[in-house]
């Protein structure tokens, strides 16, 4: 990038928000996506719309592109440049505008942390109910823009589920302003519905503006073990299916489920297929209701282990085996590939299978856990990036399980976003015409193909 | 250092919310994902050790709280650490730190001699005699620029005046060895003397070889492992020769060094037994609980607790000192907002990156407001010089104290 250019973008977010030292092109040259490296051209630091637009009209003009970037969180690549472009990062877009508790809505610039909005409306009694694993660190633009989903997803829905507004600024720097505080809107095409979950490639958000809902008032957990997988699998699809809708209905397999009490040490057993972490919350009534209703379904289908947590500090220690999952998973080997893969949920249980057949075949260990009550799964693989054969195992074993997601009538990616590290696996899921109708919606919005390119699919069919 | 541990960072940015620095620059390169991959791409080849990569792996504080957050085992501040040592190795250490770190501190006596004169001086010429010591860089965790408001110093170190054995109160139930740790004994003697007489009512026979000397971290820091090596072996045989049920200190800095005896003896028995036996106060207090709510009277005190990083991240110890002061009677606890985030202090942090070190201090004073406590307790020197200075300046009616001392202070009501 030349330096009288880079000069002119320090001119509209001033300096010490410009980084070009190498040290900071290579911090910014990474997010949460396992193997994907770069080096960005310049590193910027706006701190208002307004700027960033003024910085949008400057790229258009000379034709630089740019990748917005909210925490690096997220697990395709989504914001790291690769084309020498502009990092964007909103960090310091973060306050949180409003909470209007008449109209039970929240306004937030771009870079709020998702958990700070939690915290902020908890203390009114209101209730944001997206919940990605990543809340500590991930922004709401980086939520809106890869429709995160979390526990509560089942019961709550997703980040789409809640925008009603956004003020986006555009590829050639004009602002767009989408929907607001009204709950019914039908005037003219869906755009805030357009933008969610665009992946930087469409505009970048600097205003959301979300729906709040009230806290429920009472929650019980439970814990599940089951000696074979198919049976946690039938429970999950018949508790959907005996109208229970809990908040939270989360797998862990049997590899996951040994790494974890290797690991951590929470009491799980060595010797069950799965199991499962449900939470059901609401009216306290309803909520004992359900859990009956649960327990007795669990029971049905030959759980070996029934445990009802008797209070919130119990409560945590049940969910600690899901929430460790990961960790203990990432614990075992170097390289830690999670994937995405997500599949109607009554083929749940095939998936599993699949998921473990496929691991034995390319000699891999992978360890599944996930939301198993939106059918949205991680299999988990571990690997060390030292060693080539093992990765590119790894990749074969993945483009199975897509592959096989895909003809279950899945999706490759049921919250991560596509990126750059599924973008070979969607024109099978979307077709020609999908891509088609994609691609001249990013030219419509994009005509320079400046924003986040080459994320999703490519501009041009190759 | 070992490459493995640094590409065990999946960079998930689980740690980016608990670190300090990143906290306040919301910048990549002040967080210990960021720092991780800059030391990576230095051993790739990627970068070098140019001014401004020293300057950002500097502004580390060395505080783990990124350890305690990381699900993948990555301790991003102990690469950091290790780093600097490995650059500090080739390049050598400056004169004052080779005086300081590697000549003065781990010697106790001329540590304390060194100091004779600051008693003298306590009022006059104070800051002078501190700068021309250059004590400022002298402490495990360093008096910064704090001298001028250097609590008033015991008349002598506890080292020297306390006897070597104090009896047990009532029936002996055991024998604890004490490890007294320097700035513990030379500054904050009265909440040492808190912790043995806490011990003794517990009916501990608590024996203090007088021989102790340094734990060594000050060792670590100038990259002295001959002399950390000397210090524990030194420590490990003077405690071993007394028949002691465990070692106990009221000092975070020193209990996370001396835990890690066994590790820098290369596992050596006598090492690791040494460290096995270590507790800290709480620890100890704590299994006692029931023998101690029987002897405390009420307080009634709004109180709160700060964290400190050596107690909380290093030994992972943050139940016990919270349930100890809520087992006095009367006590209105309130929890700290990011108790366990580190104040600033962090070794000689607050001298070299005194921009940062306000940053992240100031936060501590602001969460420290917000609970309206009369009383802030912690656990380690560092922490109580930092936070004494930091609110005897911005909330003066909050007193900083040892643990130890607010027990004492409800065992004596
Ligand atoms: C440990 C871990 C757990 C996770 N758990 C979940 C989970 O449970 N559910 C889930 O859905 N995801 C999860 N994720 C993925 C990730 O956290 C989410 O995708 C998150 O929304 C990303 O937020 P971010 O702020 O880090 O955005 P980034 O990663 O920085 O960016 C994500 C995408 O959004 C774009 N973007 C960022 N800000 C803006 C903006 N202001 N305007 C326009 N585009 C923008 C970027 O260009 C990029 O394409 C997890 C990730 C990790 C590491
Ligand atoms: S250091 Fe640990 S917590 Fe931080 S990004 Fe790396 S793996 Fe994640
Ligand atoms: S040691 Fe502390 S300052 Fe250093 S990276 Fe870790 S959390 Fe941040």
């Amino acid at each position: 990038m030349e330096n009288s250019f880079i000069k002119a973008l320090a001119g509209i977010v001033g300096a010490p928000n410009t980084l070009t030292d190498p040290e900071s092109l290579a911090c910014y040259g990474y997010d949460s996506t396992p193997e994907l490296q770069s080096r960005p051209g310049a590193v910027l630091l706006p701190g208002s719309a307004e700027e960033i637009s003024q910085v949008m009209a400057l790229c258009h003009e000379a034709g630089v592109r740019v990748t917005p970037r909210g925490s690096g969180t997220n697990l395709s690549g989504g914001s790291i440049s690769f084309d020498a472009g502009v990092v964007l990062q909103t960090s310091r877009l973060n306050r949180i505008l409003e909470i209007d508790e008449e109209n039970l809505t929240a306004t937030v610039e771009t870079g709020v942390i998702t958990s700070a909005l939690h915290r902020e409306v908890e203390a009114k009694g209101l209730f944001y109910p997206p919940d990605p694993g990543s809340m500590n660190i991930s922004t709401m633009g980086g939520n809106v823009a890869e429709n995160s989903g979390g526990l509560r997803g089942l019961k709550y829905g997703v980040t789409d589920d809640y925008v009603m507004g956004l003020k986006t600024v555009l590829a050639d720097g004009d602002l767009l302003k989408t929907g607001g505080k009204v709950v019914k809107d039908v005037a003219g095409y869906n755009l805030n519905q357009l933008l969610v979950s665009s992946e930087g490639t469409l505009g970048i958000f600097t205003e959301i503006t979300v729906k709040l809902i009230p806290k429920p008032v009472a929650k019980k957990t439970m814990l599940v073990h089951f000696p074979q997988l198919e049976q946690a699998a039938l429970t999950v699809s018949h508790i959907i299916a005996a109208r229970i809708i809990p908040a939270t209905l989360e797998f862990l397999d049997r590899v996951t489920i040994k790494c974890v009490e290797d690991y951590a040490h929470v009491g799980l057993p060595l010797d069950v297929d799965a199991v499962l972490l449900i939470e059901v919350d609401g009216h306290p009534a309803q909520v004992e209701e359900d859990a009956a209703g649960i327990r007795e379904i669990c029971e049905r289908h030959h759980c070996s282990f029934f445990q009802t947590a008797a209070g919130p500090e119990e409560a945590l220690k049940l969910a600690t085996a899901r929430r460790v999952a990961l960790s203990a998973l990432a614990r075992m080997r170097p390289t830690t590939i999670l994937e995405d893969a997500t599949v109607p949920r009554s083929c749940i249980a095939p998936m599993v299978k699949l998921i473990q057949d496929t691991a034995r075949k390319y000699d891999l260990l992978i360890g599944t856990f996930g939301h198993a009550g939106d059918g949205n799964l991680h299999p988990t693989c571990l690997t060390d990036e030292r060693n080539p054969d093992e990765i590119s195992r790894a990749h074969k074993a993945f483009g199975e399980i897509f592959e096989a997601t895909i003809a279950m009538g899945g999706t490759i990616t049921g919250e991560h976003g596509v990126g750059v590290a599924k973008k070979k696996y969607l024109p099978k899921l979307v077709g020609e015409s999908g891509l088609r109708v994609m691609r001249g919606i990013k030219g419509a919005l994009d005509p320079k193909g400046i924003l986040n390119p080459g994320k999703i699919f490519s501009l041009t069919s190759d | 250092m070992d490459y493995v541990k640094l590409i065990n960072c999946m960079r998930c940015g689980m740690c980016l919310p608990h670190c300090p620095t990143y906290k306040e620059t919301f910048l990549e390169t002040a967080s210990p994902r960021g720092r991780v991959a800059l030391v990576r791409k230095l051993q790739e080849g990627e970068l070098v050790e140019s001014e401004k990569f020293l300057e950002y792996v500097s502004l580390c504080l060395d505080c783990q709280a990124c350890a305690s957050a990381c699900p993948c085992g990555v301790n991003a501040g102990e690469l950091v650490a290790e780093f600097r040592c490995e650059s500090k190795k080739e390049k050598g250490l400056s004169m004052m730190e080779d005086l300081v770190l590697r000549k003065l501190v781990p010697h106790p006596d001329r540590l304390e001699a060194a100091t004779a004169p600051l008693r003298l001086y306590q009022k006059t010429g104070l800051q002078q005699v501190v700068r021309s010591l250059g004590l400022l860089k002298l402490f495990p965790e360093a008096l910064g620029r704090m001298e001028g408001l250097l609590p008033k110093l015991p008349d002598a170190p506890l080292r020297q005046t306390i006897s070597e054995v104090t009896p047990a109160a009532g029936k002996e139930k055991g024998t604890a060895g004490f490890f007294l740790g320097c700035v513990m004994s030379l500054i904050f003697s009265e909440a040492s003397l808190a912790t043995v007489q806490l011990l003794s009512t517990l009916g501990y026979r608590v024996v203090t070889p007088k021989a102790q000397k340094c734990c060594g971290a000050p060792n670590m820091l100038g990259h002295d492992l001959d002399g950390l090596k000397e210090a524990a072996s030194f420590n490990t045989d003077l405690f071993d020769s007394f028949d002691l049920d465990f070692v106990v200190t009221d000092c975070g800095g020193c209990g996370a060094e001396l835990k890690k005896y066994g590790q820098h003896l290369d596992g050596e028995r006598k090492a690791e037994e040494f460290s096995a036996s270590v507790r800290d106060i709480s620890e100890v207090l704590f299994a006692e609980s029931e023998a101690l709510a029987a002897k405390l009277k009420p307080l009634p005190l709004k109180v709160t607790y700060h964290d400190p990083c050596h107690i909380a991240h290093c030994q992972g110890i943050r139940s016990q000192p919270r349930a100890l002061i809520k087992l006095i009677p009367g006590i209105d606890f309130r929890e700290l907002p990011e108790a366990d985030a580190c104040c600033g202090s962090a070794g000689t942090y607050n001298i070299e990156k005194p921009e940062m070190a306000d940053l992240v201090l100031s936060r501590k004073v602001q969460n420290v407001q917000k609970t309206g406590a009369e009383y802030l307790v912690t656990s380690n020197p560092g922490c109580l010089l930092q936070l004494k200075k930091a609110l005897s300046e911005a909330e003066p009616q909050v007193r900083v104290i040892h643990l130890t001392e607010l027990l004492q202070m409800s065992m004596n009501a």
